[in-house]
């Protein structure tokens, strides 16, 4: 579904993912682990298509078409969802009206018309139900004045509305309280099947307890030095990154 | 002459083929009297053209403004043009050019009444005259009059006689001063005592004829408890030359009335060089004479080459207020210079200010308002919001707010600030499927949220889809 080959990537010059390689099949959740600064965040950039970042080598295979110079806008209508650390707040546009442009974007793309307001609040409200998000946030501007655990479930409602192929989770546990990292999961998980894949970025093993992943992988320095299963998270949390060399 | 280059940014652009009756350029008492010559005007107001004509001889072009503007050769200008067919005024509109209403049916304001906007009622003015005014019968069930300026003349002397010049006396200032000796037509409005004008009422401005000046004058007159919306529009042909178009426009709000004025004006804005364009300096004033009236200005700013207007309220009566939103844009070489002056006199008066600049290519765009609270105003209060968007490396953004405050009860606030869409912004809404030119679009539209809800609904629509032509290929 997702594949990464050898892609090196960096910023001003400067190399930080070097010769990554992972391949993704349909619904499966790949998790990336690894210390500050290992590349995480990097590597979730460049495959949404931040143009802050270079790819100087590789390929990224999504649906066996090369995404890697394509613009952010087109990746996000083939189906490429990044869920921000930190996603930004824009006080004047109102929060359901970006939705509801985000939303038609993606469709003109698929050649479907635009939902109507009826259809799409419904849409919208039955989305916010399963991650239990209080309704008035809708009406507010984009993230504004969200608390941290407003902003993830704003991010994961905006997944759930549109439905996107390959969900890139950066390290959406940050900063999170039990609750709002379960609605979280719940999102997510409301969503797997068998088609749908994700990349769970986190520093934590505690998120996986929720969103439980088929392979972990462990970045460092910008390389991936160990990839295993959902055991290699359990060591991670118990021993840290240090025994990693 | 060269024909001016087609640029698909400004679809207002073209030229009817409307042969006008047009005077020789210049100017001099003789222009001044044939021009009232023409419209058969009594002599009251033949005089008073002459004496604004001797004072605005008097004057010269103020250059206070944060504005580069070429020279005006004013005896380049013709004063007066005016469709042939227009010679005889036509009763109705069979008897219209249909090549003039085919301009209108182009910018998308048909005349024919069972076309248009329900519940609009339109004053179409085409260079120097009004063809025509729709819904004129029901609104005068009503009792409400809206004609053509000159009409007005012939048939409301008295109530010209009262009013014009109140407001905005012939010796304000040199361009008002130039109006007032030569305007040529524009709207009149009045609305009776306890009357709510059962529509929008609306005037479309066209300048089409070539070396001409559009002066029109509008005058607006609610009576004790009346309420009325008017909305003006205003298009002019792609030309080379810069075209002047200095209006006036008077308010009048007696006891306990409400008029509400907004303007989306999208004049011809010069080419992507700043060469042509219309110069719009304007002088728009109301009064809210007696106790408890409002005024409200509401102004979408998006074409013309220089904008220079600063439509204010003198807040006389108790209990008056007086507001402002606007949204001013300039790309390219365009310039604004534009904001309000709030003149607070009665007592427990108020005023809101909102102003959303928004500035891209080399354009220049400046905020410049006053707030005077006088020696007796007791209880005055201003809010003033002023927000700037700077969308290139290039452009400015300048503010110049004047407060002077002669009271100590006065509560005066005022808050400013200046933002770009940050990259982050940009990635964000792109992450989400908008391309860049729509997450502009998108950001640019919830900066002038407040001041699109201040407009009628159809008007808010034309508006934001005005500010995405004017911003188009902006980006970068």
């Amino acid at each position: 579904m997702f594949k990464i080959n050898n892609l090196s990537a960096g910023i001003g010059g400067k190399t930080i993912l070097k010769e990554i390689s992972l391949d993704i099949k349909p619904g499966q959740v790949h998790a990336i682990m690894g210390p500050n600064g290992s590349g995480k965040s990097t590597m979730a950039g460049v495959i949404s298509g931040n143009d802050n970042y270079e790819v100087t080598a590789g390929e990224l295979l999504f649906d066996g078409k090369d995404i890697k110079d394509l613009d952010p806008e087109e990746r996000a209508c083939m189906g490429v969802f990044l869920a921000f650390q930190y996603p930004v707040s824009i006080a004047g546009v109102n929060n359901m009206v970006f939705l509801q442009a985000s939303i038609n974007s993606i469709r003109k793309y698929k050649g479907l018309p635009p939902l109507d307001a009826f259809d799409l609040i419904e849409l919208i409200k039955s989305k916010m139900k399963l991650i239990n998000m209080n309704p008035d946030l809708l009406q507010r501007g984009l993230n504004d004045g969200f608390s941290g655990g407003e902003k993830k479930r704003n991010e994961i409602l905006q997944m759930l509305c549109l439905e996107p192929k390959l969900v890139i989770l950066d390290e959406t546990d940050s900063g999170l309280d039990i609750d709002a990292m379960k609605a979280v999961a719940d999102g997510v998980n409301a969503i797997r099947d068998d088609q749908r894949s994700f990349i769970v970025v986190t520093h934590y093993q505690r998120l996986l307890d929720y969103i439980k992943p088929d392979v972990v992988h462990i970045l460092k320095d910008g390389e991936i030095v160990m990839s295993g299963d959902y055991k290699l998270a359990l060591k991670l949390e118990k021993e840290g990154y240090g025994w990693l060399s | 002459m060269s024909k001016p280059k087609i640029s698909n940014q400004y679809k207002y652009g073209f030229e009817s083929d409307v042969p006008s009756d047009q005077f020789l350029p210049g100017i001099n008492e003789d222009v001044v009297r044939a021009i009232s010559a023409k419209k058969n005007e009594p002599e009251f107001l033949l005089e008073w053209r002459l004496k604004a004509f001797r004072h605005w001889q008097t004057m010269s072009q103020p250059n206070w403004a944060k504005l580069k503007i070429n020279p005006i050769d004013f005896n380049a200008i013709s004063y007066f043009s005016k469709p042939k067919s227009q010679a005889d005024r036509p009763k109705s509109l069979d008897e219209v050019d249909p090549e003039l209403l085919r301009t209108y049916e182009r910018l998308g304001i048909p005349l024919h009444e069972q076309k248009l906007l329900a519940g609009v009622a339109m004053d179409a003015v085409f260079d120097s005259v009004s063809v025509a005014t729709t819904f004129k019968e029901k609104l005068s069930e009503a009792g409400v009059i809206f004609l053509p300026f000159s009409e007005a003349v012939e048939k409301h002397p008295d109530l010209i006689k009262k009013y014009m010049g109140t407001v905005i006396p012939y010796k304000d200032n040199f361009f008002a001063a130039l109006n007032s000796a030569v305007f040529s037509d524009g709207s009149f409005v009045y609305i009776p005592p306890g009357v709510r004008c059962p529509m929008e009422l609306s005037t479309y401005f066209r300048i089409n004829a070539i070396n001409t000046g559009q002066f029109e004058r509008t005058l607006i007159i609610a009576d004790k408890g009346s309420y009325v919306s008017y909305l003006e529009g205003c298009s002019a042909p792609m030309r080379d030359e810069n075209q002047l178009h200095a209006a006036v426009v008077e308010l009048i709000a007696h006891e306990d009335s409400e008029i509400k004025y907004s303007t989306v004006q999208n004049w011809y804005p010069g080419d992507e060089n700043g060469k042509g364009g219309i110069y719009n300096f304007v002088t728009k004033r109301g009064v809210c004479k007696e106790d408890h009236a409002k005024i409200s200005w509401t102004q979408v700013e998006t074409g013309s080459a220089i904008t220079w207007k600063y439509p204010s309220v003198v807040l006389k009566g108790d209990h008056t207020s007086g507001s402002f939103y606007s949204v001013a844009v300039v790309n390219n070489c365009q310039q604004a210079d534009t904001g309000t002056k709030m003149i607070h006199i009665g007592k427990n008066t108020s005023s809101t200010i909102v102003s959303k600049g928004i500035s891209t290519g080399k354009g220049q765009n400046t905020y410049r308002g006053l707030v005077k609270v006088a020696p007796l105003a007791t209880g005055a209060r201003n809010h003033t919001e002023c927000d700037s968007l700077l969308l290139s490396e290039h452009c400015g953004a300048h503010t110049f707010p004047y407060i002077e405050v002669l009271h100590p009860s006065a509560q005066v606030e005022h808050e400013a600030t200046t933002s770009k869409i940050s990259e982050q912004e940009l990635f964000y809404c792109r992450q989400r499927g908008l391309t860049e030119e729509e997450s502009v679009n998108l950001i640019v539209n919830g900066f002038c949220k407040t001041v699109f809800q201040e407009l009628p609904m159809e008007f808010a629509v034309e508006a934001q889809k005005l500010l995405e032509i004017s911003l188009e290929g902006s980006v970068g």
